[in-house]
């Protein structure tokens, strides 16, 4: 291992990416119409391809002759450094929306800081994801002021999971130990900047969406230290079945 | 009350300088969402650079019985071809 520091702190998006892709790839041919199940399933796409970049670099980091495969597949669950949000089982559409809202406007954020980082290879998969993250962030502040702004049935369920995610909201931006070290070093972001504007971002749209912002101010957290919810152990066992039952096996 | 969301049109461009196409069509809510769903449903294989989109209802069509009268009469009229010019071998894509 080269820079355990960098390594983890890689790991943390890797598997962010890797398991809101997951969770959004559930909802293959279950989405409330066809359009939408179509852009529920490239958003996940796009997340599963971010998470392999940074996985690819994360295991040339490694430096044991592991593969991206290895981080995304042999893992278990208390090596995976994703947020509790991410996890979260998808609920009903309003649900999965506001997931995604509040994942999409912390990665936008992310990946803007990340452009500059000291390290050119995060810089670039910086550079591709932001594209695509822009998208997703629209796709969902646009779908949470539909719903929020729309029936009165839409309204209450959208507005029932921002209360229920509400204090999974922050620990996406909680400083860890690896996050400090990597701001140090260079190559890391600034999560107290990156607050500010998601902060500034979720109550302009809350807002438009005609939602009330709840006033809890307690956070989950345990995620970036590999401590995580039941739900994570359910998502790896669809995951990673097929290479722990038939190792190596492929297309 | 019609539950489904209003049908649309979608034309995309595929590259900058050629024509808008006709690719298809989809549900949406409003414009704006039709955009975005023409996007994940019709551009996700790199297919364009420009997307329009057209209200179903706003298009009119050809009626099918008035074919022989509309299509038939044009079938024979080759001189409205342009290929009786002899065109010099510099003139190139014509």
């Amino acid at each position: 291992m080269t820079d355990q520091n960098k390594f983890d702190y890689i790991l943390q998006q890797a598997d962010n990416c890797l398991i809101l892709g997951q969770r959004l790839a559930e909802w293959c041919g279950h989405g409330p119409i066809l359009e939408q199940d179509i852009a529920l399933t490239n958003i996940s796409l796009d997340l599963i391809g971010q998470a392999r970049l940074f996985y690819q670099y994360a295991a040339e980091i490694q430096g044991e002759g592991k593969t991206e495969d290895d981080l995304a597949y042999l893992r278990d669950a208390w090596g995976f450094k994703n947020v509790l949000l991410v996890e979260q089982p998808n609920g009903d559409f309003g649900f999965t929306i506001m997931r995604q809202f509040l994942y999409d406007t912390f990665s936008c954020h992310f990946y803007e800081a990340l452009m500059n980082s000291s390290d050119e290879r995060l810089a670039s998969i910086a550079a591709k994801s932001h594209k695509e993250t822009l998208y997703h962030m629209k796709w969902s502040a646009d779908w949470v002021i539909r719903l929020g702004d729309g029936t009165v049935e839409s309204h209450n369920r959208v507005q029932q999971a921002l209360n229920e995610l509400w204090s999974y909201k922050d620990e996406i931006v909680l400083e860890t130990s690896v996050d400090s070290a990597a701001l140090a070093a260079g190559y890391g972001i600034s999560l107290t900047e990156l607050k500010e504007k998601r902060d500034a971002k979720i109550t302009a749209v809350l807002e438009e969406a005609t939602l009330s912002i709840p006033e809890g101010t307690y956070s989950h957290k345990g995620g970036k230290e590999g401590v995580h919810s039941e739900h994570l152990g359910y998502i790896l066992a669809d995951l990673q079945f097929l290479q722990r039952a038939y190792p190596g096996n492929e297309w | 009350m019609n539950k489904n969301w209003p049908l649309w049109e979608v034309f995309i461009r595929s590259k900058a300088g050629l024509n808008h196409k006709h690719v298809g069509s989809l549900h949406a809510a409003d414009a704006d969402m039709a955009v975005q769903n023409a996007r994940d449903v019709y551009t996700r294989r790199n297919e364009g650079v420009s997307i329009w989109v057209v209200e179903t209802k706003h298009v009119t069509a050809s009626d099918p019985d008035d074919s022989d009268q509309m299509y038939e009469p044009a079938k024979d009229k080759a001189y409205r071809h342009p290929t009786f010019y002899d065109l010099p071998d510099e003139l190139k894509h014509m």
